[in-house]
């Protein structure tokens, strides 16, 4: 339990010490620098309890649930790999810490470095740690990010930038397809936890998901392990500062791809496509890097391509899939690890002092650091492959898996041959590290006179050269333990015997390191012909080829939203209209076959004939908009039919509503006539027409046929609960009407809010609008000065109480019988409404309360307070009671508490069409008075 | 019948759509009415066509699904709300841009 803690701690202080040395800078360099170590050996105490148990071949977990319904967990894990990976993370990112605190300039921002330094390596950590393949995930793409942010230090570079943003590209992109090989692997083993998914290799292999998960997580791996074709993000990120280049391309970032091909080993290989992918890649990565190295004028440059190379032999390893190349690959990670990170620092050394890294001017420092030279030496040494050293241990161990691998049994020195080739190659770029830089004549114009960099600065070079030495020479004593368990943890299972040792014999390995030697020597004597031959060739830039991808891309893009978001409403409508029928299409055609048919109203006459007027009414709007008038009364006709409809197939309460609304409905129309231009231009080309005309018909059909399907379809229902509760439960016997304000009030509550908010914005809209009011209608005649009919005046004024008291009882009798809120609501605005068009708006106004929203107010609270009411009895939300009273003359009357809702809904109706009809009528007065 | 209704709808739908893709407010507004129309009949037809059949309690007295109705009062009121917030924005977008192109330009 407590083994588990302080194993999620190690991850979470990583993180939240991160910004530690931005916050120590102000106190000087050496408190950010003390403030990135102190945080690093933190974590490396918390990681000492749990070396005993790791070592002995335990596996320590630690689960804390996070989004346990997405499968996502903080679920951490230490195991020999993990732990072996956390070692190098830690240690070579105390040397880096210590390293760049003499490398950077005393005007770099160091408080800013080490905090980036530091989230890396929190993420880092995460990766290695992560028990949860999402989590690892997260992680792995927070090492791109932060990668991004360290590669790009020098903002003001443009290469800086750039080589940053290819790297995020690359090693983002890369981090999308290994989330969805992860959601894939995720998908196959029903679970993201390593313990499970490490359980399930023989299922996950004979899934019929392996190849494209497989090749998901891979094109992750190859991206972020710089392999052939993904490799030349590396390069480039050379542009970074050494400290950054000597912790990313040693330890961290580029081994988080070798990593994930150790930790997914178990489950992942095995298979045909896993041998030939991994090791395909592998083997074209590892020769064809070695080759371009060898020409680098750069040498961090040389050291990049040679880094590209030994990740390609490390991916070879895993590729060969046989426990002992396993065990190679493990351990040359740990090798080339420490020579290489040792390699960057001394190169970084050898840049600070010379300001300069081309190998024409670079020449003959030997001279002038002899320690640095002999350190940097050693390690290049070790990095070819030279006996008594690590990187010799683990070429060994590589030339002997070469040997006899079982795939190749026709051509069995097929494999060896390119080994050795791959070697000679190695030792030939080291020869020129070595003898180009230390030897080789004198410097060529350096801007300074080099010489030895201070103490400390030094030290961390020291420290990992002697690492190479003591693990050359004493691999069984210093290295083994560490590397049994690590190994333990990839292969999962007993491991192959194997000795470490400097000396195997006479055997076939040697030989090949022996022939790789004295290759790599003679091909660097014969180098200058080699050079001419090469730079004749045509050489391709990665970044100039990136940015031009890049341009196109973004150009692509850009013609792609120009050309969907052209800025016409008209246009979008039309896309969105075809989208939704393809939508609709895909839907109908991939549905199962429904049941035949099911009829139950035959067709009668006044149905025809109601279908023949809507048929004549519909098409007479169409082919006759542009005459306003015509198309309005034409429009109100099939309003008419519809609310027939209502009446034949027995629901009074719509008919009622919505003849109601035609009538409101309308007015309206005819209020906004006035003041739109009386014609529509016939503006639209034939093609437009067609267009339009053919996505009309298809949704036409589409909407007809799918109503035919429902209509003619069995039948369920789920209304018999309203049917059955309707009286006993809701006290009215109109269940439309009890479903609105009781049963579903809730539904009501929101739509008359919605309704509040149109008569809010026809305040907003329209106050204070000007608008010019034609002088002539269409045909040219002045508008009609009498300005309102005796007759129309003289007959609506009586009508009016009339009319309200129709709405007064239309609302009380709407519990039972065909009415309610809604309807009375819109008669009493008909009516209201019709005393302005009759009496004109300041006889209306006058009369009429002026603070419409005020009752717009009151009738939401009414709905809302009744609804919350309920509360004080300790019940839910809109719960009604009912009872009966009796009034006089009009007889028993059953009251709700819903009534006052429906008194709410009626309030609401009434104030938004007084309101919405009365700014547009105010209109014309303003008119009247400019006029 | 069902027929009859499916071709009403689907008629409604096709005149309301190919007005609404007009390139004025007006008509714009008229094809949103239709297209209301059409929406409404078809949620109506979701309860399926029965005569004589009102949801109102009575004794021994048949039903028709009251479900639908109750979506449809509201849609229709709902549409009204719509058709009124869209006639004011045509009109204030008549006053901003001085003309009733939907995109406040004639050619793009």
């Amino acid at each position: 339990m407590d083994s588990a803690y302080l194993l999620a701690a190690i991850v979470v202080v990583a993180l939240v010490a991160s910004p530690l040395p931005l916050l120590l800078q102000r106190y000087g360099r050496g408190y950010a620098a003390l403030g990135s170590v102190s945080a690093m050996a933190i974590c490396l105490a918390l990681l000492v309890p749990l070396v005993a148990p790791v070592m002995h071949g335990e596996t320590v977990l630690a689960h804390i649930a996070w989004l346990p319904d997405w499968g996502l967990t903080l679920s951490f894990r230490l195991d020999g790999l993990g732990l072996m990976f956390s070692l190098l993370i830690l240690g070579i990112g105390m040397l880096v810490t210590l390293y760049a605190y003499y490398y950077l300039d005393g005007h770099d921002k160091l408080g800013r470095f080490y905090t980036l330094l530091l989230l890396f390596m929190a993420a880092m950590l995460g990766v290695v740690l992560s028990e949860n393949l999402l989590l690892l995930v997260v992680f792995w793409e927070l090492t791109s990010l932060a990668s991004f942010l360290l590669i790009s230090y020098k903002q003001e570079s443009y290469e800086s930038r750039l080589a940053g943003r290819i790297a995020l590209a690359v090693t983002g992109g890369g981090g999308l397809a290994l989330f969805a090989g992860v959601l894939l692997l995720g998908h196959i083993v029903g679970s993201c936890e390593l313990s499970v998914v490490l359980a399930a290799g023989a299922q996950i292999r004979a899934h019929a998901l392996y190849a494209p998960m497989l090749i998901l997580v891979l094109i992750g791996v190859f991206t972020k392990s710089a392999q052939f074709p993904f490799h030349f993000w590396l390069p480039q990120a050379m542009a970074a500062p050494t400290p950054v280049s000597a912790y990313l391309h040693s330890a961290t970032m580029v081994k988080a791809g070798v990593f994930l091909l150790a930790r997914l080993h178990p489950v992942l290989a095995g298979s045909e496509l896993w041998f030939w992918l991994v090791s395909g890649t592998g083997a074209v990565t590892l020769v064809y890097a070695a080759y371009l190295a060898f020409y680098r004028y750069d040498f961090k440059g040389l050291l990049a391509y040679s880094t590209i190379s030994h990740l390609g032999l490390i991916t070879l390893l895993f590729g060969l899939d046989t426990p002992l190349s396993v065990v190679a690959a493990v351990f040359h990670i740990i090798n080339h690890a420490i020579f290489k990170a040792s390699l960057f620092m001394a190169a970084g050394i050898v840049d600070h002092e010379c300001g300069t890294r081309d190998m024409r001017r670079v020449n003959g420092l030997f001279k002038f650091m002899p320690i640095t030279a002999t350190l940097a030496i050693v390690a290049a040494g070790s990095m070819a492959g030279v006996p008594l050293l690590n990187g010799f241990l683990s070429k060994e161990m590589f030339f002997a898996e070469t040997v006899g691998h079982p795939v190749f049994d026709e051509m069995s020195w097929l494999l060896p041959a390119f080994a050795t080739l791959a070697g000679i190659l190695a030792v030939a770029y080291s020869s020129r590290f070595i003898h180009d830089v230390f030897f080789n004549g004198d410097p060529v114009n350096l801007p300074r006179k080099p010489h030895e960099p201070p103490r400390w600065m030094r030290a961390p070079v020291e420290v990992l050269v002697a690492l190479c030495l003591l693990v050359g020479i004493f691999p069984q004593w210093s290295i083994a333990p560490i590397l049994h368990v690590a190994a333990g943890a990839v292969l999962q299972q007993e491991l192959p015997p194997f000795h470490l040792a400097v000396w195997h014999g006479f055997n076939a390995p040697f030989m090949m390191s022996l022939v790789a030697l004295a290759g790599g020597i003679a091909l660097y004597a014969m180098r200058r012909p080699l050079y001419a031959f090469h730079d004749r060739l045509p050489s391709i830039h990665a970044s100039i080829v990136f940015e031009r991808v890049y341009e196109k891309m973004v150009a692509a893009a850009r013609s792609l939203v120009a050309w969907l978001d052209n800025g016409s409403l008209q246009r979008y409508l039309a896309l969105f209209i075809a989208f939704v029928l393809a939508l609709g299409g895909w839907a109908w055609w991939s549905a199962p076959a429904s049941a035949l048919p099911v009829v139950t109203q035959p067709a009668d006459a006044s149905g025809i004939v109601a279908l023949c007027m809507l048929a004549v009414a519909a098409i007479s709007v169409v082919r006759l908009h542009r005459s306003r008038l015509v198309a309005i009364v034409m429009t109100s006709v099939i309003g008419l039919i519809v609310a027939l409809t209502f009446v034949r197939f027995s629901a009074p309460d719509l008919a009622l509503t919505q003849l109601a609304v035609e009538v409101v409905t309308i007015v309206l129309l005819l209020l906004a006539l006035y003041y739109l231009p009386p014609t529509s231009p016939a503006e639209d080309g034939a093609p437009r027409i067609v267009r339009d005309a053919l996505l009309a018909v298809a949704a036409g059909v589409g909407l007809g046929a799918a109503s035919y399907a429902m209509l003619t379809a069995p039948f369920d229902t789920i209304s018999g609960f309203y049917l059955a509760q309707s009286v006993p439960g809701g006290g009215g016997s109109n269940v439309v009407n009890v479903i609105l304000v009781d049963f579903r009030g809730f539904d009501t509550l929101g739509e008359i809010t919605v309704l509040a908010m149109v008569g809010l914005a026809a305040h907003a809209l329209l106050d204070q609008l000007v608008l010019k009011a034609p002088a002539h209608d269409e045909s040219g005649r002045r508008w009609s000065t009498e300005r309102h009919p005796l007759f129309l005046e003289m007959l609506m004024r009586p009508l009016l109480p009339l009319a309200l008291m129709v709405s007064v009882y239309i609302f009380l009798r709407g519990h039972n019988l065909p009415g309610g809120g809604f309807v009375a609501g819109l008669v009493t605005g008909v009516a209201l409404i019709l005393q302005y068009l009759a009496s004109g708006i300041g006889f209306a106004s006058a009369r009429l309360p002026q603070r419409l929203p005020l009752f717009l107010a009151a009738g939401l609270t009414a709905a809302a307070g009744v609804g919350a009411a309920s509360w004080l009895f300790g019940l839910p939300f809109l719960t009604t009671a009912h009872g009966h009273i009796t009034l006089p003359l009009i007889g028993d009357i059953e009251l709700a508490s819903a009534m006052v809702f429906d008194l709410g809904v009626y309030l609401v109706v009434v104030s938004v069409v007084l309101m919405v009809l009365a700014e547009l009528g105010k209109l014309s007065v303003h008119n009247e008075e400019k006029i | 019948m069902e027929a009859l209704l499916a071709i009403a709808i689907g008629l409604l739908t096709a005149c309301g759509v190919f007005l609404l893709l007009r390139a004025r407010t007006f008509p714009l507004i008229l094809g949103l009415t239709l297209l209301s129309y059409a929406v409404n009949l078809f949620l109506f037809a979701s309860g399926r066509l029965r005569m004589n059949a009102p949801p109102l309690i009575r004794d021994g007295a048949a039903y028709t699904d009251p479900l639908p109705q109750a979506l449809v009062l509201t849609a229709i009121v709902i549409g009204f709300g719509m058709t009124a917030y869209l006639v004011m924005l045509s009109l204030r977008a008549l006053s901003e841009s001085g003309d009733d192109h939907v995109d406040a330009k004639e050619k793009l």
